[in-house]
């Protein structure tokens, strides 16, 4: 699952959709692999007026990754500096995985299970 | 052949009756499901670049190669079948019900749901699945506190079920006929023994749709409909949130 994915996640369970320690969800024991995709900043430059900057950074202290910029980049790449920065965000959000591993709710403490770089939301029968 | 199972219209049957069928057919299926639906993949092509949407119900992912330059998030409940879908780039896929979807709400731009709302197995539950589709999406702008934004439009959800009326199809079913009906998948099993071909019969719950029953369903879940109509033995409907 690519680290894009996960500002578009939630828990599952319905009370806490309402709650703001259900986002951006928490990782744990967090295995990463990196897969190359196209560097396409077009793309990449479209898609972020829709991140939440601060799950974003979130996400990524967690993982150890403390490079990005602290305020969102404006999605311009005309310069070598501004390449460097949609590169840099291509690395982390588009090309890194995590193959294994779990996700968890800070509010109902319920943890996703990531296994072959597949999460699964599946909730057991006394959460749905 | 109608259905009077006493548990019809659970999660528990729904199990028996489509998710556990889908496990099981789920390499057999996705090789039989390539070519997206027309109304479907117009829906799709005509999305502004960066828009972020969801498929609910994605099955293999095949409509995840109709258009890469909108993210999608695609979910199903069958992770054999989320495993093909997850090849699809430069979206992504997890597994999930849809029922309880794990996404943030108010946040998406569209969502499809293609083939699938018809396996819920009661009439509440068909309403509960559209109603989780629309609270994902982004309000509708006429119900906006500020509707001067004019670059502010809602999310939008394209809603695909099998019809009822589908008189000149192999089936065969049309108006006047049992709508809660079990659909056979045959599957062919390659024995060990050679120039042996077996094959074996699931049977998957279906609620096939009136004419109409779609949009009511639409509106009941606090919807509205923006736009409708049939394609080749389905109903279809693009719906916005009402609130």
């Amino acid at each position: 699952m690519k680290l894009l994915t996960v500002n578009f996640l939630t828990c599952a369970v319905k009370g806490c959709k309402g709650s703001a320690a259900s986002f951006p969800l928490h990782f744990e024991d967090a295995e990463l692999e990196q897969r190359e995709i196209g560097y396409n900043p077009t793309f990449l430059s479209n898609i972020l007026p829709r991140l939440d900057w601060d799950a974003i950074t979130t996400t990524a202290l967690e993982l150890g990754f403390t490079n990005l910029p602290a305020t969102k980049p404006d999605g311009s790449f005309e310069t070598a500096d501004e390449h460097k920065v949609m590169r840099d965000l291509h690395t982390l959000l588009m090309e890194t995985e995590v193959v294994q591993g779990k996700m968890v709710c800070r509010n109902c403490g319920h943890a996703y299970q990531i296994k072959e770089g597949i999460a699964n939301f599946l909730l057991p029968n006394h959460l749905v | 052949m109608g259905t009077t199972s006493p548990n019809q219209g659970s999660q528990e049957y729904e199990e028996q009756h489509v998710h556990n069928v889908y496990e099981q057919i789920a390499s057999h299926f996705s090789s039989t499901r390539y070519k997206p639906w027309p109304i479907v993949q117009r829906f799709l092509q005509e999305l502004p670049p960066g828009s972020v949407g969801l498929d609910v119900g994605c099955g293999n992912g095949k409509y995840l190669t109709v258009n890469p330059n909108v993210f999608i998030v695609a979910s199903d409940r069958s992770v054999n079948l989320v495993k093909f879908a997850s090849q699809h780039r430069p979206h992504a896929s997890v597994v999930a019900d849809n029922l309880s979807l794990p996404h943030p709400s108010s946040s998406f731009d569209f969502a499809i749901s293609v083939a699938v709302v018809h396996h819920l197995s009661s009439h509440p539950r068909r309403v509960q699945a559209i109603a989780a589709i629309l609270q994902t999406l982004q309000p509708s702008p006429e119900t906006e506190q500020n509707p001067s934004n004019s670059k502010h439009v809602g999310g939008k959800a394209l809603i695909y079920v099998w019809a009822l009326e589908q008189k000149a199809s192999r089936r065969g079913w049309d108006e006047g006929d049992e709508q809660d009906v079990m659909v056979p998948w045959v599957m062919k099993t390659k024995s060990t023994q050679v120039g042996n071909e077996n094959s074996e019969t699931f049977h998957r719950y279906y609620h096939l749709y009136r004419q109409g029953e779609l949009e009511g369903d639409i509106v009941e879940a606090g919807g509205r409909v923006a736009e409708s109509g049939y394609e080749k033995d389905n109903w279809w409907a693009i719906a916005v949130r009402n609130k």
